[in-house]
């Protein structure tokens, strides 16, 4: 007692009660939601994923969406939305917002996936809305019709994801992204759900079948060759024009300065 | 000329052989016919010029490269009929590509940069660079030869007649004025005369609405809210078999998009929405390119081709871009069993503007 | 003399081509690495007609249906028009169809841009001036031309890509008053698109205006020929005269291997990098489009322009309609554009009154007004290119088309005449300085300390080619302003018009940077001399010889 009193004046006291507090309110938080998450990870009844589901909502997405889902003027309601939208948002890292920006964008997911279930699952009992996608579906678009799939991908997809599907600029900074990283779950669910500027694309108007030959199409593009050489990112005339100029007259300038040089 | 006299090509070999400077000089214009070396103009000698090493190396860099180049060619032929045109090949950076086109290419490719390098640097190491000098000669010729064109002229343009016959010149130019006319009018029939083609379209009253590609009818319950579906009218695919041309294609294309009632504040016609459904024309209203980028939650519609945005929740009217008119919006209903139908033709003409349009 | 003897005597004695022979063969050219952007245009072309003759075996122009079954799976089963159908057929089912297509589409690419840099260069360096103000109009027609050609040819396998942009041509020619709907069912037979168009895009792209190139290529290089090539001052070199190479052997072999580096880089091209990927955006409907959908770049200032007028611009007399947010910028403007680089040359005399005959070439920093008025030109030409492809930037730097749109509304007014004053300033400056080095000559680094204890930097000067291309710099006055009344009293005819040229004029030269007398430069050059002395005496330091005259070499440089 004697000694901690004679230092009570020390200059590191300040600090080492500051760590002190952190190290302290850490373990006890590790502690509390490491016994939540203890038994969110056992696996259970759909009653318990709903359950799982709610309190992870409460934990990482009320602040924004409402502690009844209903929306709040930061972000939409998650009433009716669905268990295939949670999905998708959750899975492509745009949920939870990382920027508030003119749009969520793709980047590291937070969540296991049975944590993206038990999400899922809880906001599917707010309101009916677009289920996830059964696996048999998704995966019949290894045998779709791929020439199929191109006819409906330039008509219904290319004016905002490209030709090629490398994304195009909406208005205002919004963009359509890229279609190369996405899974055929995730394309399915978008699809279906009309993620943030995306429309909806019900199954009654592009059908299954329809859906499956759309995937086809873009996994195949992503593996698609290119028999004339160096794809320039796909983007059309710009990059072909600013390749032309750099390396094409570029070298030719180049060339044409050794042409004229003096000898020695 | 200069080489059928033995004596001066000696003098030229003699280069080889380390002359002095002179001599060089003297050698490189060696026929005194043609261009001289020009005055106040300094020359340095290069390494081949002096050292008869370095001007062998460089022949024979020459001729490495011409014979690289050959070497080349012949890769072509053994490329072209070796490689099947179907074969695919992994390049490093590029990826899969055409190992037909790459190996083609690049024998042709460096065969003819080698050439064209192997010359150059003949040019800059071997062949003479004394600069030599020309004069130029006066573009305008003296007064002499202008007098004596201007008088040749007057003599012949008084023997015509041209100028004091005035019925003569009168004539002959009304008749040359005409020329051209049975020239250009043949062209006349390169098209049909404009009949007002452009303000109708396939939509008639209670002609269904299909899906784009799969031609299925719609049902208004199909389109959930935020739904986005690229449309044509019915009767289209058979019209298509008729005339084998896109032009009606090109102005019947619609967008059907569904937002909730509320969120409609106005249209172009009273209750021309069903349900909160509405159709609108897919041609954009500036230069005409397809335009669905619809964005869900603004309503905007976006053309990627110079980016009008129109509003259609508030008639289709522009909100940014160079177009200079909303967006024509389709009135529709459903018909007896269900199925979506169009109540008539769009009320105005679809896609760009022309004279001839009074709206 | 050898083998050639005998069939030269029978060509010469039913043609006699030894008097062409004598005068032309050892023609001189001058030599400088920016005479060479214009071959590189002329090889291009060369290189195009030579793939397109290849290409034109095997397509097909016809917008008739047929469905595809070639080697492309993924379009197997797919209605396309003809003209799709065999541009995918040589793409995939003949060998060396795709390298020669793209070598095809590569060369133009490199033909436009090689055409522009060119212009640049006659621009920048003053060659349009007289006698060459006719070589001038020819080139610049060659440059409208070459935009048709390549418009038509990539226009010509009907994909998405290249229809929407026939989609976007037609909506321009609506717009025309009057004749607008007329002359559009007459280019397109009927309406939009039908099947009549290919077929007569193909006539234009391999008869009509590759003929018109043909001809007036032909009358360029007959009148650089005849006129002898301009020359930049040196060692030598006068108005009078052509310093330079003989065309055999030196310009055959230069010219001649240049012809093959450029036919070489472009089958390079072809062969590793992709253009215009056809069976990749599927075949032209106008119910589709793509995002980033864009003209090739000689183009870009085009859409750029219709992409940044702002709308609402659209009036009705009567019962008619003017679309003046297409018109201003497809018609008005590249009409305005184009008249005013052709009349050019024209312009530039009127405001300068000089009428001289100029065989030597400027260097940019020597005529700052006109240099700053080309910088002036590429701002504006190179902010609409930006506009052509705004939503390509805001993809992929993460911006908005909206910002961009009306960023570049804005700096299209604001950006060029702050390029204007900038170049020329920038000019002005480099002028000074070159008038400086021949005064004073250049540092060398090397400090002298002086017997009062001054430290002085030695300077060299300059040497004799150097100082040969700033003296080569002519001054020329600006044209007097004319007096208001004469002696009499009575008004001078033509007051207002004279006045206004005379303005001009003053503004032409206003900030010129006199040229260094005789006296001035041997003042400055005895004191470098000096210096040089003092350094050699006491510190034994030897540059080289100080020159009085310039006739002897200080060293040299690249020319």
């Amino acid at each position: 007692m004697k000694f901690l009193a004679a230092r009570r004046r020390h200059p590191a006291v300040a600090l080492l009660l500051l760590l002190g507090t952190l190290v302290a309110v850490t373990a006890a938080w590790a502690g509390i939601s490491a016994s939540t998450s203890n038994a969110a990870a056992a696996y259970g009844n759909d009653q318990t994923q709903v359950t799982k589901g709610q309190q992870l909502y409460a934990e990482g997405c009320a602040t924004c969406h409402g502690v009844h889902a209903q929306g709040t003027q930061n972000a939409p309601s998650l009433i009716g939305v669905g268990a295939a939208a949670v999905q998708f948002q959750v899975s492509t890292g745009r949920m939870p917002l990382a920027n508030l920006g003119s749009q969520a964008a793709r980047g590291p997911v937070t969540y296991t996936p049975q944590e993206i279930s038990d999400l899922a699952a809880f906001v599917a009992t707010l309101g009916p809305g677009p289920a996830i996608p059964a696996a048999a579906d998704v995966n019949g678009w290894t045998t779709a019709d791929r020439t199929l799939g191109g006819e409906l991908f330039r008509t219904n997809c290319s004016q905002c994801h490209n030709f090629a599907g490398r994304g195009g600029a909406l208005t205002n900074g919004k963009w359509a992204p890229s279609l190369m990283h996405a899974t055929p779950t995730q394309i399915w669910e978008a699809m279906l759900t009309g993620p943030q500027s995306m429309p909806v694309f019900g199954d009654a108007t592009i059908t299954p079948t329809d859906k499956q030959a759309i995937i086809r199409h873009i996994m195949e593009l992503r593996t698609d060759s290119n028999p004339g050489g160096l794809e320039l990112g796909r983007f059309g005339p710009v990059t072909e024009g600013l390749w032309g100029w750099v390396v094409g007259i570029g070298v030719l300038l180049l060339l044409s300065v050794w042409i004229g040089a003096r000898v020695r | 000329m200069s080489f059928s006299d033995k004596s001066d090509k000696r003098a030229v070999e003699r280069l080889l052989d380390g002359a002095s400077e002179p001599e060089i000089l003297a050698a490189h214009s060696v026929t005194n016919v043609g261009p001289q070396p020009a005055s106040g103009v300094e020359h340095t000698l290069r390494r081949t010029d002096v050292d008869v090493e370095s001007a062998k190396r460089a022949e024979r860099q020459v001729a490495m490269f011409f014979g690289l180049a050959a070497l080349s060619f012949i890769g072509f032929v053994v490329a072209f009929f070796a490689i099947p045109k179907d074969k695919t090949v992994y390049l490093p950076v590029i990826g899969d590509t055409s190992a037909s086109n790459a190996a083609l290419g690049l024998a042709m490719g460096l065969g003819a940069l080698l050439i064209g390098m192997g010359a150059i640097h003949w040019a800059k190491k071997l062949m003479s660079d004394v600069e030599l000098v020309q004069e130029r000669h006066e573009i305008k010729p003296d007064a002499d030869t202008r007098a004596s064109a201007m008088a040749q002229i007057a003599e012949g343009g008084l023997e015509s007649g041209l100028g004091h016959r005035k019925v003569l010149r009168r004539s002959l130019i009304g008749a040359m004025a005409l020329f051209p006319l049975p020239l250009i009018l043949p062209l006349l029939d390169l098209g049909p005369r404009p009949t007002g083609q452009l303000k109708h379209t396939l939509w008639s009253k209670g002609m269904p609405i299909v899906v784009d590609v799969t031609y299925q009818k719609i049902r208004p319950e199909d389109i959930p809210v935020g739904g986005l579906v690229d449309a044509v009218p019915a009767v289209l695919p058979s019209v298509e078999e008729a005339t084998h041309n896109l032009n009606d294609r090109a102005k019947a294309a619609i967008i059907l998009v569904r937002m909730r009632p509320g969120e409609i504040r106005s249209q172009q016609g009273p209750n021309w929405d069903y349900e909160g459904i509405l159709a609108y024309s897919k041609i954009c209203t500036h230069v005409g390119c397809p335009t669905s980028l619809y964005e869900q939650r603004t309503h905007h519609l976006l053309c990627p081709c110079h980016q009008s945005t129109f509003d259609l929740a508030d008639s289709g009217k522009v909100v940014f871009g160079p177009a200079a008119r909303r967006m024509p919006q389709l009135a529709i209903t459903v018909d007896a069993e269900g199925y979506l139908v169009a109540r008539g033709d769009f009320a105005q003409p679809v896609g760009p503007s022309f004279w001839e349009r009074t709206s | 003399m050898s083998v050639i003897d005998k069939p030269y005597d029978w060509v010469d004695e039913r043609v006699g081509v030894s008097k062409f022979i004598k005068k032309n063969v050892r023609k001189i050219f001058p030599d400088h690495w920016s005479f060479m952007l214009g071959e590189v245009a002329l090889y291009s072309f060369i290189v195009l007609l030579l793939t397109g003759v290849y290409l034109t075996l095997f397509f097909k122009a016809s917008q008739s249906e047929v469905i595809y079954n070639g080697s492309y799976v993924p379009l197997r089963g797919v209605k396309m028009t003809e003209a799709y159908a065999s541009s995918l057929n040589i793409s995939f089912d003949i060998r060396g169809g795709l390298l020669i297509r793209q070598i095809h589409h590569w060369a133009a690419i490199l033909f436009l841009a090689s055409i522009s840099v060119h212009l640049l260069r006659v621009f920048f360096t003053g060659a349009f001036r007289k006698p060459r103000e006719l070589n001038w109009i020819i080139g610049n027609i060659l440059l409208t031309l070459a935009i048709v050609e390549g418009f038509a040819g990539y226009s010509l396998p009907d994909d998405l890509l290249s229809g929407t942009g026939l989609r976007i041509t037609s909506g321009i020619v609506l717009s025309i008053p009057v004749v607008g709907t007329w002359l559009s069912y007459l280019i397109f037979g009927g309406q939009f698109p039908g099947v009549d168009f290919i077929p007569r895009l193909y006539s234009v792209h391999i008869l009509l205006i590759p003929g018109l190139i043909l001809g007036l290529v032909t009358a360029h290089l007959m009148l650089v020929w005849y006129q002898k090539h301009t020359q930049f001052p040196g060692p030598g070199r006068t108005n009078n005269n052509v310093v330079g190479y003989p065309l055999m052997p030196v310009y055959m072999a230069k010219a001649g291997g240049f012809f093959f580096v450029v036919f070489g880089l472009t089958a390079l091209l072809g062969a590793f990098v992709q253009i215009n990927p056809i069976w990749a955006f599927g075949p032209y409907t106008p119910d589709q489009v793509t995002a980033g959908s864009q003209p090739d770049w000689y183009m870009g200032w085009l859409d750029g322009a219709l992409r940044v007028m702002p709308g609402n611009m659209e009036t009705h007399i009567w019962h008619y309609t003017i679309s003046w947010n297409i018109l201003v910028p497809a018609v008005l403007l590249a009409g305005a554009i184009f008249t005013a680089m052709a009349l050019y040359p024209w312009i530039e005399r009127y405001i300068t009154g000089d009428t001289e005959v100029h065989n030597l070439l400027e260097r940019p920093r020597d005529n700052a007004t006109r240099t700053a008025i080309g910088a002036m030109a590429l701002t504006f030409y190179t902010l609409l290119w930006i506009g052509g492809g705004n939503d390509i930037i805001a993809l992929n730097f993460h911006t908005s088309i909206n910002l961009i749109t009306r960023f570049l509304e804005v700096a299209l007014f604001v950006l060029p005449p702050i390029a204007f004053l900038l170049t020329k300033r920038f000019c002005l400056s480099l002028q000074r300085r070159d008038r400086d080095k021949l005064l004073h000559g250049v540092e060398t680094g090397r400090i002298l300390r002086l017997p009062n204890g001054r430290f002085e930097e030695v300077h060299e000067p300059v040497s004799s080619a150097e100082a040969a291309k700033i003296l080569a710099r002519t001054e020329q006055a600006a044209l007097p302003m004319p007096a208001k009344t004469d002696a009499n009293g009575v008004r001078t005819k033509g007051y207002g018009a004279k006045k206004f040229r005379a303005t001009m004029s003053q503004a032409w030269h206003s900030g010129a940077v006199p040229v260094p007398t005789a006296d001035e430069i041997e003042h400055g050059q005895e004191h470098a001399a000096h210096q040089l002395h003092e350094a050699a005496e006491r510190y034994g330091i030897e540059p080289g010889v100080p020159n009085e005259d310039f006739s002897e070499p200080m060293h040299e440089g690249i020319n």
